[in-house]
């Protein structure tokens, strides 16, 4: 896939680099989202059932509205994760998946949708000779991933990552959390890029049947913070995405129920899953839009030419 | 990794108080941050600065309750077998049968003074889960262990002792439910419930401050034998040994030697039934981390794993659960790193033979664990000097069954017909 700026999208969808008012350059995973609020961020595990499938599923979302398009990369102990991811995780190790087959397959991908890698710190440590974060996060530039989200490394423990994120034009999205206060979401929120992954919820993933009071608290507590926030853990409905929207977020993640789509389809081809994904999408994106009031659409800003 | 990491804004921000060396951190999803920052701040105040007297209060209720001090005791017949002197240091004699009471005693206390309503803690074969249920019990705080589905079926007794206690006991289907997938479903209760409840880990294993505290809890083991060997001896021994799994019976038998240089430490970890390892199928048949692992990150720390090249963590093997992990403290990785602690190796079969060898000689019956640091002896003793200090981690009745099991399939030259028990 290409990571040069592109008006792209049948919907009017927009991917290109804008410009902040302080002269800096949005990365193309700020872009997407600032461009498209309210935006529409989704994850599925690579490999699930196999890398061809996800190839599909992966388009089929684009195609359904996604704004931006996390992929999980399996790793052996997901302590993030409830059951659905787990069982995801579990499905795509069995069927071999190994990060050299992911990274192939996301460098034939073609999506207007930037894509994200979400994985757990040792997977990316591993990917050289030595315990080292750099040749990941190098073949990660190289096939077109724009940003990184690893559930299991706070920001305290970031420094290395952070730098190579930096070095290869990389986001590196940090959780912030229910229990995230005071000077820690400062450092948290000065040290993110792309968005704030803002965790609605205590506890792992998972599709639950509402919104939880925290995301209102945490959306709250981030106003002043001028990052674009996302709000996941738990969003499975459109009607969920309305509300969050609604309560201040500048996007939405789904993950666990897409999952669920997938794992239903089970081995009955990937074609009936893909278009599921994709009416799936487009219900998600729809109730994010619904979320928009009159005065918040007035604040989003008009698609940019490149 | 580096302690100190300049950002982009270049602030400086950490120390070498969470590491050790190049190991040790805190690699946690960030809702959990909060509570183990929390958790540095009581380590700090009640274990280093004994503030309330925590400290007192915890050596009173480890006399009483616990059965502290535990003896060093002469062993005459492997001392006459290996020609040299052989203390054991008798953990096995601590109330429920294994060192693990020492810390789950520590962190249910703290857990008291810290104001937390509720434990959880992960158990493998359950001995970790039996001293946090008897510790709760005692403290009277309600607990939660998590247990691998398989590691249930084949301890059942541990099962209902946790039970008894008044534990509850939730069974973890994930993975092959065994000890790590029990740790990785105890993490996400924590990260779920972390504004009320504490997390029992049941070794010197996660993020910092967890090797840290409970080294400090175990270090009692290693503070006694070295009293209680100069006392006997008039000198510090020349070599320390004892078993090593995730590490807590290690590091607690080695913290207070590691500054006396003359004394030898080895770690004994489990070879299980090969040192080979099966990369394609991703098992490893021993859980020997020290000796062959390499450095990644796993449970909240960076440390030394047995993991495939790709990062994925391994299925270890021992026939002694306690020691069977894919992990190991990150204290004990940094010390191996440095030189200052030996990683030796001792398979299923002569862990086996050292039970039997002990049980008949000396009229103790030592944990499976425990049987891995008396292992070591047979074949090494002469590179061990004159004086040997080895930690009986645990005794060995809860492994009965296991060690009838195993040794019907082997010929062992120490073991007793245990036709004669049939029928």
């Amino acid at each position: 896939m290409s990571r040069e700026p592109q008006v792209g999208g049948d919907d009017g969808r927009v991917q290109a680099s804008g410009t902040k008012s302080d002269g800096g350059s949005d990365s193309d995973v700020e872009s997407a989202i600032r461009q498209n609020r309210p935006a529409l961020i989704t994850y599925i595990t690579a490999g699930d059932p196999s890398l061809e499938a996800t190839g599909e599923y992966v388009e089929a979302l684009d195609r359904g509205g996604a704004d931006l398009i996390e992929l999980g990369l399996p790793f052996s102990e997901p302590i993030a994760e409830g059951p659905t991811i787990q069982a995801a995780i579990n499905r795509s190790l069995e069927a071999g998946t190994t990060p050299a087959a992911f990274f192939d397959l996301v460098d034939g991908l073609d999506t207007d949708a930037p894509i994200l890698v979400m994985t757990y710190y040792n997977m990316i440590l591993q990917f050289g000779p030595e315990a080292d974060v750099r040749p990941f996060v190098e073949r990660a530039a190289d096939v077109g991933l724009s940003g990184i989200i690893v559930p299991d490394l706070p920001a305290e423990e970031a420094g290395p990552l952070r730098a190579a994120c930096d070095e290869h034009g990389l986001d590196l999205v940090f959780i912030v959390a229910p229990t995230t206060e005071g000077e820690r979401l400062d450092r948290i929120m000065s040290r993110v890029t792309g968005f704030a992954y803002v965790q609605a919820r205590l506890g792992t993933t998972g599709a639950r049947a509402d919104v939880s009071t925290a995301t209102h608290d945490g959306l709250a507590r981030l106003t002043e913070y001028d990052v674009p926030k996302a709000v996941g853990f738990g969003v499975s409905e459109g009607d969920h995405a309305a509300e969050i929207v609604e309560a201040g977020a500048d996007g939405v993640i789904v993950g666990s129920a897409l999952v669920d789509i997938v794992a239903d389809h089970g081995a009955d081809g990937d074609a009936p899953a893909a278009a599921d994904l994709e009416a799936k999408a487009r219900e998600l994106k729809a109730g994010a839009r619904r979320g928009t009031t009159d005065d918040r659409a007035e604040d989003t800003p008009e698609p940019e030419q490149p | 990794m580096s302690t100190i990491d300049s950002d982009h804004d270049g602030e400086e921000r950490r120390d070498s108080t969470s590491t050790f060396g190049d190991y040790g951190g805190q690699y946690v999803p960030e809702a959990l941050m909060p509570a183990v920052q929390e958790l540095e701040d009581a380590y700090e105040r009640y274990v280093l600065e004994n503030e309330d007297g925590f400290m007192d209060e915890f050596r009173r209720r480890m006399r009483e309750f616990g059965g502290r001090p535990t003896p060093l005791q002469r062993a005459d017949r492997l001392s006459d077998r290996y020609d040299r002197d052989i203390y054991l240091k008798r953990e096995d004699l601590v109330h429920g049968g294994a060192h693990k009471l020492n810390n789950a005693l520590g962190q249910v206390l703290l857990a008291k003074y810290m104001g937390k309503e509720r434990i959880v803690a992960e158990t493998g074969a359950g001995q970790h889960g039996t001293a946090t249920a008897m510790a709760a019990a005692h403290l009277e705080m309600p607990c939660e262990i998590y247990m691998g589905r398989t590691d249930i079926n084949r301890q059942r007794p541990n099962v209902y002792r946790m039970r008894m206690n008044g534990a509850e006991v939730n069974p973890v289907d994930a993975g092959s439910g065994t000890l790590k997938e029990a740790i990785n479903e105890t993490m996400r209760d924590w990260a779920t419930t972390v504004e009320t409840t504490h997390y029992v880990i049941g070794s010197i294993v996660g993020p910092h401050p967890f090797p840290k505290m409970v080294r400090d809890f175990q270090a009692v083991i290693g503070q006694e034998a070295r009293d209680q060997v100069r006392e006997a001896t008039g000198r510090l021994p020349d070599s320390v040994v004892a078993c090593a799994g995730g590490g807590s019976n290690t590091m607690g038998t080695f913290h207070a030697f590691v500054p006396d240089e003359s004394v030898a430490l080895y770690a004994v970890e489990a070879g299980g039934s090969s040192l080979e390892i099966d990369a394609d199928a991703g098992l490893a048949p021993n859980s020997a981390t020290l000796s062959t692992g390499t450095d990644g990150v796993l449970h909240g720390a960076m440390t030394r794993l047995l993991q495939s090249d790709e990062g994925q963590i391994m299925e270890s093997h021992s026939v002694s659960a306690g020691l069977d992990y894919a992990g190991v403290g990150p204290e004990l990785a940094h010390l191996v790193e440095s030189g200052r602690v030996t990683p030796v190796t001792v398979d299923d079969d002569a862990a086996l033979e050292a039970f039997h060898r002990l049980s008949e000689l000396e009229g103790v019956i030592p944990a499976l664990e425990s049987s891995h640091a008396l292992g070591y002896l047979e074949h090494h003793h002469e590179d061990l000097g004159d004086l040997v200090v080895v930690n009986v981690s645990g005794r060995g009745d809860k492994d009965l069954e296991t060690v009838l099991e195993e040794t019907e399939k082997r010929d062992l030259e120490a073991a007793p017909d245990v036709e004669v028990f049939d029928g």
